[in-house]
């Protein structure tokens, strides 16, 4: 059974724009959403959205019109886009809306978060000897999976490779120009095994939804994309997750792999039925984890799928057709959701460049953020 | 005159001849966890028992910081003084996996396993000589 399609999106365009704040790259992208579904702004009876740097998400109301709706401000890290569209999904399955729009928008400085101890109930100290850097978790993660699974450097390399072949492809991309995995490998050294181009940068941009309840889908689209499932879960006890002074010596399953399972199993569909997957691939590493945390492959598994191209648009398990996070930079607010409409467009055969052959039926996003949160979401056309 | 400060209290004994980290053990469940918390992360038990850790552990993993954070870093460095430093976790037997600086930073002198003793050291000197000491994570010498 149905509950609720997705039948407007936009996109501002990632990367930097000094002319718009992030709050109007918002404006921006709920403006297009909101016209792909032929709907106007005072139709929208409820919005989920949020920010981390960018402002509130319902300050919109002052770009987009003051229309007396509950709008939520959502702020759940690097997941606020998967956390936004799961609040407005059950919303609309619980009967309470019909239509409502998602938003994510971000605007950030260069270089790398420094994020706020005490907002994790962390102690100064941490913050002081250097060990908050996300950056540093991601490094440590993937250092042991190479360590324990045969991964290696030039996988590495062979991701973020791709993920700018892809980024090339997608007008809407901040890194356009193809990059090739030696100059990636022999580039800046900044967390061992990682060098600069294997992570993403913090950048700007915007995204919005337009959702209603299924069995109205056909009243505002003809190519409705449903939500067969949105889960968010967060970590439980003994998983390895970011900005953790100390870990369990027994460690157990992260919350992408819980989220993954519990969307899968509300689906009604598996790892393999799936045609298209946007995963969180905040640096390279992250991708090849993340592969075999949501079920599309044993643990070691991804050395063989990347090097022999599995991954790329063309292959047997495209992941990441729009360049991911790699190539489209980190706008918190904005990330998940654009994992979102990258289906979208895919599933309604309008990705261009960067469409995946064939009639793909069954899309499937995944996000993960600080300090051990995941959404995944799984999108049928 | 100056003085040596510990760069936070309860994270470690200090003064101390032998000083050690400070973890919290469930009296309920057996779980282990630094720094020391009021309340067990795995069962919600609300007794529990401070002790010291274990001072030498195998490397779990790690990476080098090769770049200098923003704020809240506060070392005293410049981008022109900055030094990469390793970073690790270090699993204390029967406790729990410790999150650290290392006093390494040479990835090839850097392994998983390794052995290492938990060290307390200076980590930078306040404008009025005092010294603030931190905890770091130190390869075992041959033969030690």
């Amino acid at each position: 059974m149905m509950d609720v399609a997705i039948v407007g999106i936009g996109i501002h365009p990632f990367g930097r724009t000094p002319s718009r704040t992030g709050l109007q790259q918002g404006a921006y992208a709920a403006r297009l959403a909101l016209k792909d579904a032929g709907v106007a702004w005072k139709d929208i009876q409820f919005a989920f959205g949020g920010s981390a740097s960018a402002g509130n998400a319902d300050a919109l109301g002052n770009e987009l019109g003051l229309t007396g709706i509950p709008f939520i401000n959502v702020a759940n890290g690097c997941a606020t886009g998967g956390s936004s569209l799961m609040a407005a999904y059950s919303a609309i399955k619980s009967g309470e809306h019909d239509l409502g729009l998602v938003v994510g928008f971000d605007k950030h400085d260069r270089g790398a978060f420094n994020a706020d101890p005490k907002a994790l109930g962390l102690g100064d100290w941490y913050g002081e000897v250097g060990l908050m850097m996300t950056t540093q978790f991601f490094a440590m993660k993937i250092q042991k999976y190479m360590h324990d699974y045969g991964i290696s450097s030039g996988t590495l390399a062979k991701v973020a490779e791709k993920a700018f072949t892809n980024g090339a492809l997608n007008p809407n991309a901040w890194r356009r120009e193809p990059v090739d995995a030696d100059t990636i490998a022999n580039s800046m050294m900044l967390n061992d095994p990682l060098t600069k181009f294997m992570f993403c940068s913090p950048a700007e941009g915007g995204v919005a939804l337009v959702l209603c309840h299924a069995d109205k889908a056909r009243q505002y689209t003809d190519k409705p994309v449903y939500l067969k499932s949105a889960v968010l879960k967060s970590r439980r006890f003994g998983s390895f997750e970011v900005f953790a002074p100390s870990q369990a010596l027994r460690q157990v399953d992260g919350p992408t792999v819980d989220a993954s399972k519990a969307a899968f199993e509300m689906a009604g569909v598996g790892p393999r039925d799936i045609d298209v997957a946007q995963l969180q691939d905040t640096e390279s590493g992250a991708e090849i984890m993340h592969m075999a945390e949501n079920g599309f492959c044993e643990h070691g598994e991804q050395e063989h799928l990347i090097q022999s191209g599995a991954t790329h648009i063309g292959g047997s398990m495209p992941i990441n057709t729009d360049g991911g996070c790699l190539a489209n930079g980190e706008p918190i607010g904005a990330s998940g959701l654009r994992q979102v409409y990258e289906n979208v467009l895919q599933l309604r055969h309008e990705a261009g460049e960067h469409q995946v052959p064939g009639e793909p039926k069954l899309g499937y996003t995944h996000v993960y953020g600080a300090p051990g949160i995941s959404a995944v979401t799984i999108l049928q056309r | 005159m100056s003085k040596q400060l510990p760069i936070a209290e309860g994270l470690f004994t200090w003064p101390a001849d032998n000083p050690a980290l400070l973890g919290s053990r469930c009296n309920n469940c057996g779980i282990a966890t630094f720094p020391v918390a009021q309340s067990c992360m795995a069962c919600s038990g609300e007794d529990v028992s401070v002790e010291e850790l274990p001072t030498r552990g195998t490397l779990w993993t790690w990476t080098v910081q090769q770049f200098m954070p923003k704020p809240p870093y506060l070392s005293g460095e410049t981008p022109e003084t900055f030094k990469p430093y390793g970073v690790g976790y270090l699993e204390l037997p029967g406790g729990v996996r410790v999150e650290g600086r290392l006093t390494e930073n040479d990835p090839d002198k850097i392994q998983i396993g390794m052995e290492m003793d938990v060290v307390f050291e200076t980590w930078r000197t306040e404008d009025n000589g005092d010294e603030v000491i931190s905890f770091f994570f130190k390869p075992v010498a041959a033969g030690d």
